[in-house]
């Protein structure tokens, strides 16, 4: 079901696809600190036109733990980009030295434009607001290993909701499991319409909160995105609301002791520290996860 | 003076009418028809309409709309009705309703959005999913427009 397809929107995969993903990517953690010789002589092409640290090199990982090359460029400069090459022709021309193109972009759509344009797969590894696939797949791989399912879960969502990609990426793919989704931002930093509607219209079961406190009980898994100040209109609402989406252990007191904190990283101030030491904490393994996973992906798309 | 506005039928052509009064230009635009092209064109604006209280009307000879063409003016003029004339007859007359996909015409207000990067061959397509009233959702971006976002 995966060979040869690109990913450019969580949108594309079924509960089966998501499943045969996880059920490889289990098998891939024995060799995410070894080499498994299976894409030997294979190349993967990296196209970063924004920075990235943890997509980037855990894909570059990735293909080289299962034998692949890798070659690519991270930020425009000192390519033909900054010359003013077109991104159609950067990526034909990538698509003619690989197996594969993993590209990252700050416009909405350009993995779709690539797709279109390149032979090879094409991985969206996060184009401009809204999409972030392979981050949303390794989200859910981290709650069913957690979890060991992910139907049934309660699943809570902080922070900025609107202009978070991995958080579009994340609902889209959950619509295919029975979960239950609890929003908790500021009411203007909701996710867009397109993405509640797309949802709703797969049966997610989804509510809105502006309080953590509401909730914090009912989750099992709290997914924490930044708020960012300069979202904010008035700065002095900033000021309000910040501790709301701060997580910190007199936060926790309430949760379930299985909770589990989730986080795309980096994380700047809405993740005290502290929390790291408990048990809720998850985001570093969720990071970690990052290689079988994407392991996982390339070897089925490529094999 | 007489009070009717007189402007004379075609021959060969399509007349628009029902469109909501001052959007005769915005039809024009979104046809494509500058004027420049040479073919003759009528428009009247705000004239007395027994259904909308004042229309615009626009009369252009020599072409005839094609179907994605009659469906795209819906975008500005949803009431609009279309007569295709031949030899001073209506030959066909039909009501627009907004098309499935909509393809190369407008742009995406997104300005973050691929089709609006510099130079890239790539040409704006926007799918309806919703017929009341339009919605589209651009092709590339994921946004949503309404009809009059297109324009």
């Amino acid at each position: 079901m995966w060979r040869s397809r690109d990913v450019i929107s969580a949108r594309d995969f079924t509960r089966a696809d998501l499943e045969e993903l996880f059920e490889t990517a289990k098998y891939m953690e024995k060799y995410a600190k070894s080499r498994l010789d299976v894409l030997r002589g294979k190349i993967m092409a990296v196209a970063f036109f924004e920075p990235s640290t943890r997509t980037r090199l855990s894909f570059e990982v990735a293909m080289k733990r299962l034998g692949g090359d890798v070659v690519g460029f991270w930020g425009a400069e000192g390519t033909s980009v900054e010359k003013g090459e077109t991104l159609a022709d950067t990526i034909k021309m990538l698509d003619a030295y690989s197996n594969i193109i993993v590209i990252r972009h700050r416009y909405e759509g350009a993995a779709k434009l690539a797709a279109e344009v390149a032979e090879s797969p094409v991985v969206n590894g996060g184009d401009g607001a809204f999409n972030h696939p392979t981050q949303a797949m390794l989200d859910i791989y981290t709650m069913w290993r957690e979890f060991g399912r992910v139907d049934g879960l309660n699943i809570g969502l902080l922070g900025d909701l609107r202009h978070a990609r991995t958080v579009n990426s994340l609902l889209e793919a959950l619509a295919n499991f029975n979960v239950r989704v609890y929003l908790i931002s500021p009411e203007y930093l909701r996710p867009r319409a397109e993405t509640i509607d797309y949802v709703r219209s797969r049966g997610l079961k989804l509510s809105f909160h502006t309080n953590v406190e509401e909730v914090i009980g009912e989750l099992d898994v709290m997914y924490v995105v930044r708020i960012q100040k300069e979202r904010f209109i008035d700065p002095l609402e900033y000021e309000k609301v910040k501790g709301s989406y701060r997580v910190a252990p007199d936060m926790l007191r309430n949760a379930k002791k299985s909770l589990i904190v989730l986080h795309p990283l980096p994380r700047v101030d809405e993740i005290d520290p502290r929390v790291d030491a408990t048990p809720h904490a998850k985001y570093f393994k969720q990071a970690a996860l990052g290689v079988p996973l994407r392991m996982a992906l390339i070897y089925l798309i490529l094999s | 003076m007489s009070r009717e506005l007189i402007v004379s039928k075609i021959e060969h052509g399509t007349v628009i009418d029902h469109i909501p009064a001052g959007r005769a230009l915005a039809v024009l635009r979104v046809l494509g028809i500058t004027g420049r092209e040479g073919v003759r064109v009528a428009l009247v604006m705000n004239v007395e309409s027994g259904k909308l209280g004042k229309k615009d009307i626009v009369k252009i000879e020599g072409r005839e709309l094609t179907p994605e063409e009659v469906n795209i003016i819906s975008a500005v003029a949803p009431t609009a009705t279309i007569n295709i004339v031949r030899s001073f007859e209506v030959v066909k007359k039909f009501k627009v309703s907004p098309p499935e996909v909509v393809r190369g015409r407008f742009k995406c207000k997104n300005p973050t959005c691929v089709t609006n990067a510099p130079r890239e061959p790539v040409e704006p397509a926007f799918y309806l999913v919703r017929k009341e009233p339009p919605l589209f959702v651009c092709a590339y971006c994921g946004r949503y427009h309404e009809l009059g976002d297109l324009l």
